[in-house]
């Protein structure tokens, strides 16, 4: 008997599903549209992971603000004056012309999960089969009230989003007299980049020895103690940095005296004439007001089998923004294994197919502690059904044993390559 | 109904054989772990001084990753990279990079 078109559909459909059921794939090819916003290193990884995994069988949207990548990994050699920003800069133009991502320059106001859409800054809206959202964080600034103001975030600085404030963070180390002192405070974990803000006073003390040599660097810490690669910065910080570098656990950062520079901390005061403040940071404020599921009124509460928010199915969230899985740092390397878990599940799922089952992610984190010496901290982590989380494999990962001048090569070797995962 | 049974049953058995091979897939999501450093599909950027991995033929790369586990070829990170994956697993990312050209 010969089958009616519709029926052939019907049990075509019903082969598909049941294809899905049971985690076999064939047949079915992935197609439809995925917006992707966000354009750092979780955002750009899946859009070209997404192009180039479905032969361009899927459309990609990418919705960024900013007109070229920024790095902030490697940022902090520009703020050590080993760098330009020219050297940390990237076009999407790859993105475009070798992979077909459509990428528009705008600033996505809001979405709805409902209708499938998000609608843009500049007034005109875009609808999806699946969302992608790796906005990176945004900044609790009632944390510390002072800073509310734009005028008084032109003037005491982060610098923990690459552009502008790595440049002008780098000038007032410049105009700093000899003798003076740079203060940065990080805030309690989890923030983005758990060693960044300890290689910052290295790289900082590193340009004070050489061209400032009477100049001081204070760490004010709101965490217990420091929160990774310890032994190794310890290390350099008395090595190279005796007298320079002044470490200060427990010392939270309330708020601040922006005419005179000063941190106000719990029972004490700090004057310096170069204040670097990390406020606080939580996800993104696109994926913070859209409705998902949030930890802490903080981050992102996400499925580990495809990155998808575990209370909007159709919307995944990357990068910073997530609430972690054990001991998973915030990183940019982190942030790129999440954009190909989610390519791969998207994939899967426009295909009509379940997610892959066992993802794996890895992470690791360079650090300078001079020009030339680099130390690291890597980690792998497998899905474990049982938790339903990713969690770190033991005996595997670990730190440098020492500082060194090789891993310094492998470090820059290892922005180009992954710049180039992202964006060529 | 009946008609498709056989092929459940088929996709049943793949799933069955082996877990990690549930989804066709999984070598190449596997790789793409380790493209951060030695570039997409193992094309390392040239000049950047990390190996490329792409058209490296299998038993050479198992051998290195191997060695790497058992510390016989010394490393400043692979030997903590390749601890984190199982052999069957290192046995997909090899077969995938060999066939990149
Ligand atoms: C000083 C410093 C050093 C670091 N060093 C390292 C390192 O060595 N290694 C490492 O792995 N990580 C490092 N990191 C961490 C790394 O930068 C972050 O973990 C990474 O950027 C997170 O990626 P993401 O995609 O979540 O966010 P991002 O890379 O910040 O990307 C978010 C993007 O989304 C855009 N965006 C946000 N909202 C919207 C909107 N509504 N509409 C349009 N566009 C929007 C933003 O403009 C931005 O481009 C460092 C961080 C800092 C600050
Ligand atoms: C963080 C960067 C990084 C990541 C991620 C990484 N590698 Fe490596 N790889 C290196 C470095 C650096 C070397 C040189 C040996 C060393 O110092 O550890 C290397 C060397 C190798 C070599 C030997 C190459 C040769 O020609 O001798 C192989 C094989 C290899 N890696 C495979 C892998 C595989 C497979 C993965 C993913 C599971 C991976 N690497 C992930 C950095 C990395």
């Amino acid at each position: 008997m010969l089958m009616k078109r519709r029926d052939f559909l019907k049990v075509g459909a019903a082969a598909s599903a049941m294809a899905s059921l049971y985690g076999c794939a064939g047949g079915g090819k992935a197609s439809g549209h995925v917006v992707v916003v966000g354009g750092g290193y979780g955002g750009a990884t899946v859009a070209k992971y997404l192009r180039m995994w479905s032969e361009g069988g899927v459309q990609v949207t990418l919705i960024e603000r900013n007109p070229s990548f920024i790095s902030c990994p490697i940022s902090n050699l520009v703020i050590g004056g080993q760098k330009t920003m020219e050297d940390i800069t990237v076009s999407y133009d790859g993105l475009k012309s070798k992979w077909g991502v459509r990428v528009i320059q705008d600033e996505v106001a809001a979405v709805n999960a409902e209708k499938k859409t998000i609608s843009l800054k500049s007034g005109s809206s875009l609808s999806y089969d699946r969302l992608v959202l790796s906005p990176g964080v945004d900044f609790m600034w009632d944390e510390i009230p002072a800073l509310k103001s734009a005028d008084a975030q032109g003037k005491i600085l982060h610098a923990w989003k690459a552009g502008p404030q790595t440049v002008a963070l780098r000038k007032q180390l410049e105009d700093l007299k000899d003798g003076g002192t740079y203060a940065i405070s990080i805030p309690k974990a989890p923030y983005r980049c758990p060693p960044g803000p300890y290689e910052r006073a290295c790289l900082v003390a590193n340009y004070f020895k050489q061209s400032k040599p009477k100049s001081k660097v204070v760490i004010l810490d709101a965490n217990e103690d420091v929160m990774s690669k310890k032994g190794l910065f310890t290390k350099a910080w008395s090595d190279l940095y005796k007298g320079i570098i002044e470490y200060r656990n427990n010392s939270e950062v309330k708020d601040v005296e922006v005419a005179s520079n000063t941190a106000i901390l719990e029972f004490d005061k700090f004057k310096a004439d170069v204040l670097n403040i990390i406020p606080p940071h939580r996800a993104g404020d696109i994926a913070h007001k859209s409705g998902i599921k949030l930890i802490n009124n903080r981050w992102v509460d996400v499925n580990w089998l495809s990155m998808e928010s575990t209370s909007t199915p159709g919307i995944h969230i990357l990068g910073d923004a997530i609430f972690p899985a054990p001991t998973m740092p915030k990183s940019g390397h982190m942030a790129n294994q999440h954009g190909k878990l989610a390519a791969a599940a998207i994939l899967n799922q426009l295909a009509g197919h379940e997610p892959n089952p066992n993802p794996v992610v890895m992470n690791t984190c360079y650090s300078f502690v001079d020009s030339k010496n680099v130390i690291h901290v890597s980690s792998v982590h497998q899905y474990d059904a049982a938790t339903k989380t990713v969690q770190p494999v033991k005996g595997a990962g670990g730190v440098s044993a020492a500082r060194n001048e090789l891993e310094g090569k492998v470090a820059l070797g290892w922005a180009k390559n992954i710049w180039a995962d992202m964006l060529a | 109904m009946k008609l498709f049974a056989p092929i459940a049953a088929l996709c049943l058995l793949a799933a069955a054989s082996s877990a990690q091979a549930a989804d066709p897939n999984l070598g190449r999501n596997l790789a793409a772990t380790c493209a951060n450093c030695h570039g997409t599909n193992g094309n390392a950027v040239k000049g950047a001084g990390i190996d490329a991995l792409s058209g490296m033929p299998k038993d050479k790369t198992l051998q290195k990753l191997a060695d790497f586990k058992s510390g016989d070829k010394p490393a400043s990170i692979m030997h903590q990279i390749a601890k984190g994956y199982t052999d069957e697993q290192l046995d997909l990312i090899a077969t995938y990079f060999a066939a990149q050209k």
